[in-house]
């Protein structure tokens, strides 16, 4: 089962529902931080690294021996990553989305593939968990790839948890994709509300079985709940806003450790979560 | 005309109700909202939609089943996994490269322009704002940031004004660096947790890479005095300036839940003070006051 954290607005709590959560059921579990411009999951798990690869983009180079100066490479990048001047072909490759469109229309076989770093996976172990993440290189900006590649090492036959990044664009859907179930996490303040309308739409497209969890409950107003209720959404779980949690939070620990009875809250959810994935399967 | 962009990282550290007050201090600016994925500073600053706009940001491969022989070349060549077994394009998968537009051999692949947003040209009681909504699953959300920038430095040069706002999006990827790129300064709004200090480095690292001048603003910084150390030691380091502190209490929210900024709901709060203190330490900072610098540091 694949259970997706996911929020619009960032800074709601992501991280620490799914770490918190991998820690506290008892099944074997493996945790994705898929937020790879940030990642913070291993901030709180502490994984033991294991291996290290980096995760790469073919983009091309020419080989300007064999070019004859043709634009077919040019006429079909649809990105503005290769310009054909008369006796030179520059690639810009931070501009390549690696679609391998000039490779196919070279007739002269005069691209060659140059890899290109976009960013790296490591793979580790934290008491138990099975840990991955992706970083994205400083100034770098595909995404995507980094996702997938960490996504690949999906295990069917355990519980994966996936620390997704905020927003509703490319990289949240990488992250949300042919998930199981998709848990937002949202505050209950106005730009809570907000963003969590947007990223239920954006689940609602995906049509993945959904439901929230309530971080800092008390701080704001009650709109998030009105809302909830007048979506059906369901509301799975609520932490309330306390700033022992906050402090626990800042210093890196793990909330379910420092305050045990949540251990069971966090049991709590994921049999709700269980619940309603098995409700979906037969819905389908 | 200067810019001054404000970044975190870390989302939620608190950029939007941080700029939403400076909106009440500084003067003759143009606010522009980057964070066009998740935007919420309109939800205080109320802009009245004056001008919409439709935001085309890419293509999208549509498979007519007329012409199709399914003959496979598409799904052969699309690196995106996007051509499903029917011969049906996934538009969330797909990259709108239009590679296998061109390869088709029947040319039974459509390519029309997609619509991937709206922009807006606003008045608010602040003054000009130009922000933008990304369609909800779309791509190309660095385009859109570009075309909000561009767009109010039009506003700021037409009308005389001498800076613009930007609130930016969270990250250090695609949308982030196309919110940075020719800004005078960057102001990163940093909380003193693990996270938030691991996510204030890379932003650092990147307006580094980029030559932007940046300066840091520890939010709620008594929630954790080590990591508030450790973040100003990290500044110090890397020549990043520290511009202030601010406590952490619910004052923000509060004003938030009004839909009015802090000093709009409580200008003599502790908060306001230290907001305001923020606020002077920008704008005697000296790289965003030395123009010629900055054009130095902008061609480098």
């Amino acid at each position: 089962m694949i259970i997706s954290v996911a929020s619009g607005k960032g800074g709601t709590g992501k991280t620490t529902v799914s770490t918190n959560l991998a820690r506290s059921i008892d099944q074997k579990v493996q945790v994705f931080d898929c937020d790879v411009e940030e990642p913070d999951s291993h901030l709180f798990l502490n994984p033991v690294i294991e291996k290290k690869e980096s995760v790469i983009a073919p983009v091309p180079e020419i080989d300007l021996e064999k070019c004859s100066f043709c634009k077919k490479c040019m006429n079909i990048c649809r990105f503005g990553a290769i310009a054909v001047l008369k006796k030179d072909v520059l690639c810009f490759e931070n501009l390549c989305h690696s679609c391998g469109g000039c490779f196919e229309v070279c007739p002269e076989n005069a691209v060659m593939e140059k890899e290109r770093s976009l960013g790296e996976v490591e793979h580790g172990s934290s008491n138990g968990i099975s840990f991955i993440h992706g970083r994205l290189d400083i100034s770098q900006v595909m995404v995507p790839p980094i996702i997938k590649k960490i996504r690949s090492y999906t295990n069917p036959d355990i519980v994966t948890i996936i620390d997704a990044p905020p927003g509703t664009s490319c990289p949240v859907i990488a992250a949300m994709n042919k998930a199981d179930f998709i848990l937002l996490v949202t505050e209950p303040t106005p730009f809570g509300l907000h963003d969590l309308k947007l990223a239920v739409e954006t689940v609602r497209i995906l049509g993945i079985p959904h439901g929230l969890v309530i971080n800092r409950a008390g701080l704001g107003n009650d709109d998030v709940k009105i809302y909830s209720e007048k979506e059906n959404l369901p509301i799975l779980m609520e932490i309330p806003f306390d700033k022992k949690i906050a402090k626990i939070y800042s210093k890196g620990q793990m909330v379910v450790e420092q305050l045990p009875e949540y251990k069971e809250k966090f049991q709590n959810l994921f049999n709700k979560i269980s619940q309603l994935v098995e409700k979906g399967r037969q819905e389908k | 005309m200067r810019e001054l962009v404000i970044l975190s990282g870390k989302g939620g550290t608190g950029k939007t109700s941080i700029t939403s007050a400076f909106a009440s201090l500084a003067e003759n600016m143009v606010m522009c909202d980057a964070d066009v994925d998740a935007a919420d500073l309109h939800l205080i600053l109320k802009p009245d939609f004056k001008v919409s706009s439709n935001f085309k940001g890419g293509y999208e491969a549509v498979i007519n089943p007329d012409k199709c022989t399914g003959c496979g070349r598409c799904i052969e060549i699309c690196k995106f996994d996007a051509v499903k077994e029917l011969f049906e394009i996934d538009p969330i998968e797909c990259e709108g490269c239009g590679v296998c537009v061109d390869l088709c051999p029947e040319q039974a692949i459509d390519f029309p322009e997609k619509l991937c947003g709206q922009w807006y040209i606003s008045n608010t009681r602040f003054g000009p704002m130009v922000h933008a909504r990304l369609g909800i699953a779309q791509e190309n959300s660095g385009k859109l940031v570009s075309l909000v920038r561009q767009e109010a430095k039009k506003i700021a040069e037409k009308g005389n004004f001498d800076l613009i706002l930007t609130d930016g999006p969270p990250g250090i990827g695609c949308p982030v660096i196309a919110s940075i790129g020719q800004a005078t300064a960057i102001l990163i709004i940093a909380e003193p947790t693990v996270s938030g200090l691991h996510d204030m480095e890379r932003v650092g690292q990147l307006s580094k890479r980029f030559n932007i001048p940046a300066m840091v603003c520890i939010n709620k910084f008594d929630l954790n005095l080590d990591q508030t150390k450790k973040i100003e030691e990290f500044a110090k380091k890397t020549h990043i300036a520290v511009v202030g502190r601010i406590h952490f209490d619910r004052t923000f929210t509060e004003s938030m839940v009004q839909e009015k900024n802090i000093f709009e709901y409580n200008p003599d709060s502790q908060t306001g003070i230290e907001v305001r203190q923020v606020w002077d330490k920008i704008l005697s900072f000296p790289l965003f006051n030395t123009p010629v610098a900055n054009n130095i540091l902008q061609h480098l």
